[in-house]
């Protein structure tokens, strides 16, 4: 029993590639090989990249969802109910690494999305190709160019139609492409599973392009869409601060705000007098140069607030431009929950005042002075 | 509200405070010729006049001024607040009010240049273990004749014989005048004189002859005569302020032991040497000692503008077309100003001023 489930663990648990076939090994180690013979030596590099049949995917999928069901039931909880996450957070839980690189850390996910994707067997038993375009290499990029051409013939011919029967080209409606963009390479990739060059993929929107140019494109916004990836509106993911209300009727909201090594903690109430007190002391007391009291202010001057409120702020750690930089991005999102609209939201977030700044400082190389200063360099 | 600019009349009461009054300009030569704020200084070049605000704390030290009874000894006054709330100037708007009322004043700009950066330190005459400052008194001496112009040549007369040397005295009975002459001219001996010009005031303000004339002592810095100096011996060891004749006579200037008169005085945290930045209550600058030497004294707080005085002042800079920038006219920019001095007079002029 033990051997079973620490072989259908080793099969479900994959490090990397290469340790699944170990792992299959070892497996099969346990069944107690008694003499060792000298193996014929396998040239890995000769047989091309690893391929993963579409059987052995399934198997392999078929043992992760037993593998989860173990999983639940070894934590406790109900098997049923047992999501993706729930296995993230059991695996980091029964194996704690310490590595650094996220990727490098014990994974347990479905087989598909763990090994990449690879076409069927693109020939038949004759060694004849299935796809008429099968010898350009990439069978399924040119077969969307040449899908894409087509549909741009048939729309002129469409065209050329209309404009005998006398409707004019403006009348027709145009496909909105607003709030979505073209996939990017990478993406184009990830969708034809082969590899594309960057001259391909700008013919490829070239030939999108002269399709949308046309007048009566409209006929295959389905055929546009699928290459078209919608853009959230950023500022729906934005977090806003609830507002409170105090003994005295004021409501107020809190925020935190870091930058570089400070963090500044902020709490802005209504129906203040633009005071502003810092570690109990007053503005002008703790920042004395100008720069980090305009610092202070661009939030509330951007949303035209200047008057309204009074702030109360608690900052720790950095200088004073880096304390000066914590408190304006605290004192925005604090302004998040006493600003009316979304769109005004947008705009406090296009302005730059909710990104918080990612610079921090470089570190030192070893070789070299400081993070880019490097020691005297002697020609001899 | 539009600071009108009042008239030069010193009767100003509690409506008028906010509102900005101006100075003839041949008063000012006569009552400050170094005794404002040198950034007034250049403001009253630029606009070619002397717009003073009419504030609290100066209408309050006014106030008490003409209901004191200088029969009494005289009663000591400290304006303190914090750094660039406008205390020199609530002490200068009060020191034109005694001048115009005829009274002889004694203003000691600031106190802090007598105790650092002296070039000159001689041993003092008449006293060997103190030491002379010849050059910031008289250059003192200069100002006191200029304000003070028709007290010394006609009324006050010296009570006693002052020998400053083995071949120069000034004799009973001579103008004082003559002796802050003698003190212009002869530079080593000019610390003396103050001293002894000191003495005399002290001994004849507020007498009951018809010629009586009632004194007001100014010091502005008047914490830098109980910290620490950064002049140094010859032998490199510290100068402590009592060495010093000018501090000393000073200081026994202001001992309440004198009647006729008033000492107004301001403490100063800008130009005091090691003291740090956020001290301004009388505790934190003047020190043990220096706090029960003051003892018992008025203490008048000055603050950062209100609502109605930023106003005003925004409305005179406005009305003077300082704000040259046309986003600073609007009510935004107003706003702006408002939040970046934070009320603070001096951070306020700085803003709207040249770069």
């Amino acid at each position: 029993m033990a051997a079973s489930s620490r072989s259908v663990f080793s099969s479900c648990l994959n490090y990397t590639r290469s340790f699944s076939l170990t792992s299959t090994r070892t497996s099969r180690q346990f069944t107690r090989q008694i003499c060792v013979s000298s193996r014929v030596q396998v040239n890995k590099a000769a047989r091309g990249p690893e391929k993963f049949s579409i059987e052995y995917i399934r198997k392999h999928a078929e043992e992760f969802e037993v593998g989860k069901r173990r999983l639940a039931n070894m934590m406790g909880e109900d098997p049923e109910t047992f999501t993706q996450q729930d296995v993230d957070r059991s695996i980091e839980y029964l194996f704690p690494s310490g590595l650094f690189e996220k990727k490098a850390r014990p994974v347990m996910k479905h087989p598909e999305l763990i090994f990449p994707k690879q076409t069927a067997a693109q020939w038949d038993k004759d060694g004849r190709p299935f796809h008429f375009l099968f010898y350009t290499g990439t069978p399924s990029f040119y077969s969307i160019m040449h899908d894409t051409f087509g549909k741009v013939l048939a729309i002129e011919k469409h065209q050329d139609q209309m404009r005998s029967k006398g409707a004019l080209p403006q009348d027709s409606k145009q496909i909105s492409l607003g709030g979505s963009r073209w996939l990017l390479k990478e993406e184009l990739e990830e969708v034809l599973v082969e590899n594309i060059s960057d001259q391909d993929y700008s013919r490829f929107l070239q030939l999108m392009d002269k399709l949308l140019s046309l007048p009566f494109c409209a006929l295959e916004e389905e055929f546009v869409q699928r290459f078209r990836k919608q853009l959230e509106i950023q500022s729906t993911k934005q977090e806003i601060p609830d507002v409170h209300c105090d003994e005295n009727g004021r409501s107020y909201s809190q925020a935190q705000g870091r930058r570089k090594t400070a963090t500044a903690s902020v709490t802005l109430r209504d129906c203040g007098s633009g005071r502003v007190a810092v570690n109990g002391k007053d503005c002008l007391l703790y920042f004395p140069i100008l720069q980090d009291r305009e610092q202070i202010m661009f939030p509330l001057h951007f949303a035209g607030m200047l008057g309204r409120f009074d702030v109360q702020a608690h900052v720790e750690g950095g200088g004073r431009s880096a304390q000066a930089g914590a408190l304006r991005l605290a004192i925005a999102r604090a302004l998040l929950s006493f600003v009316s609209t979304p769109a005004e939201v947008e705009t406090i977030r296009q302005a730059g005042l909710l990104t918080a700044d990612p610079r921090i400082k470089e570190r030192q190389k070893p070789g070299q002075a400081g993070a880019r200063k490097k020691y005297t360099w002697k020609k001899r | 509200m539009v600071p009108s600019k009042e008239t030069e009349s010193m009767f100003h009461t509690e409506q008028q405070v906010g509102q900005y009054y101006t100075i003839p300009s041949a008063q000012l030569k006569k009552a400050f010729p170094n005794g404002l704020p040198r950034r007034f200084q250049m403001q009253i070049k630029t606009f070619n006049e002397a717009c003073v605000m009419v504030r609290q704390p100066g209408l309050e030290l006014i106030s008490y001024l003409k209901r004191a009874d200088y029969a009494k000894p005289a009663l000591r006054y400290i304006l303190f607040g914090e750094v660039g709330c406008g205390k020199t100037m609530s002490l200068c708007h009060t020191l034109h009010f005694c001048s115009t009322q005829g009274w002889l004043v004694l203003h000691v700009p600031d106190a802090h240049l007598w105790v650092k950066n002296c070039k000159e330190l001689l041993p003092s005459s008449s006293r060997p273990t103190r030491l002379d400052q010849p050059i910031e008194a008289s250059q003192w001496l200069k100002n006191f004749k200029i304000t003070n112009e028709h007290f010394l040549s006609k009324q006050i007369k010296t009570t006693r014989r002052y020998i400053w040397t083995k071949r120069e005295s000034t004799e009973e009975g001579r103008p004082l005048g003559e002796m802050v002459d003698h003190g212009m001219s002869r530079v080593k001996s000019s610390s003396d004189v103050v001293g002894a010009l000191l003495r005399e005031l002290r001994l004849q303000a507020g007498g009951a002859t018809e010629d009586a004339f009632r004194l007001a002592v100014a010091v502005d810095g008047v914490n830098a005569l109980w910290g620490k100096t950064s002049l140094k011996k010859e032998d490199k060891s510290p100068v402590s302020p009592d060495d010093l004749t000018l501090i000393h006579n000073l200081k026994k200037m202001l001992r309440n032991d004198w009647c006729g008169g008033a000492i107004l005085t301001t403490l100063s945290q800008t130009g005091s040497l090691f003291k740090p930045r956020s001290a301004y209550l009388p505790t934190e600058l003047l020190g043990e000692e220096g706090f029960d030497n003051m003892d018992p004294f008025v203490p008048i707080p000055v603050s950062n503008y209100s609502d109605k005085e930023f106003e005003s002042c925004y409305l005179y800079y406005m009305d003077r077309n300082w704000l040259q920038h046309p986003h600073s006219r609007t009510e935004e920019g107003r706003k702006e100003l408002l939040f970046l001095s934070s009320r603070n007079p001096s951070i306020l002029e700085r803003l709207c001023s040249f770069l």
